[in-house]
């Protein structure tokens, strides 16, 4: 019941922050809203309600390195695709392993430091 | 050219491109949470800031200025992927902001009100990405004026 809830939650959530980018321009400004925290919203709200703000505070500490994976993420599928020789999706798709490379290294480095 | 919204643009998106934003992002919270039960919270908030959604966005934007140039008699799909690589541009600027909102998420909630912390976190995140896109923008124009 709980996953169902999140699903809604996520999707509900994820989906209004995707339709604002739809609607803005210029595209530079309306990517701003890619990296909206939409998915941090619904299970924040969630983990506070169910295990706590201490909890919810170690999630936010790993976001923070989620965060710096996703920044280089992007900036290597915007210079890939400003060459504009691949299709949008296998370049996104072929340049995830980046964001889990990079993320999975901050949180060795530093999850167990930070708290 | 200035920030402009237009809802128009909203009827573009097929039922079943919106049906797929809306499952991955569910799907994504999901994970998330499944994640932070069997690893722990560590590891499960680095999913926080998974890119959920930003390939089908990217694809999604690419794809509809194809058919924008196609209709225009062009071929439009170095113009569609040129397109999407500006909106990641964007998104790179916006994970400052995403990284504001989890700084202050990690600082402020055990010692603060949870909906007061979340309010201000989602402030942090607007204003640091806005402001980090102005900057970017200005340079910008500096830069083509010289």
């Amino acid at each position: 019941m709980q996953e169902l809830l999140r699903f809604l939650i996520g999707g509900i959530v994820v989906s209004a922050f995707a339709a604002l980018s739809d609607m803005l321009s210029p595209k530079s400004f309306a990517g701003l809203f890619g990296a909206a925290p939409s998915i941090a919203l619904a299970t924040l709200t969630l983990a506070i309600v169910h295990s706590g703000k201490a909890y919810a505070a170690v999630e936010a500490r790993s976001m923070v390195m989620g965060a710096a994976a996703f920044c280089v993420y992007a900036a290597c599928c915007s210079r890939v695709l400003m060459r504009g020789r691949h299709s949008a999706l296998a370049a996104t798709v072929a340049l995830l392993p980046v964001w889990f490379a990079l993320g999975f290294a901050l949180l060795w480095l530093f999850g167990g430091r930070a708290a | 050219m200035s920030i402009q919204a237009r809802p128009q643009k909203l009827k573009q998106s097929k039922w079943w491109e919106l049906a797929l934003r809306f499952g991955f992002g569910g799907l994504c919270t999901v994970i998330a949470g499944l994640v932070a039960k069997k690893f722990g919270a560590a590891a499960g908030g680095l999913f926080l800031a998974f890119p959920a959604i930003f390939p089908s966005g990217a694809s999604l934007i690419a794809s509809h200025e194809k058919e924008r140039k196609h209709r225009a008699g062009m071929h439009g799909t170095h113009r569609g992927c040129q397109l999407a690589g500006v909106d990641a541009a964007g998104a790179t600027m916006g994970c400052v902001g995403l990284g504001a909102f989890a700084v202050v998420v990690w600082q402020e909630l055990p010692r603060h009100n949870a909906a007061l912390v979340i309010a201000a976190a989602s402030i942090a995140w607007a204003a640091v990405s806005f402001a980090v896109w102005w900057v970017w923008r200005k340079r910008a124009i500096v830069r083509r004026r010289k």
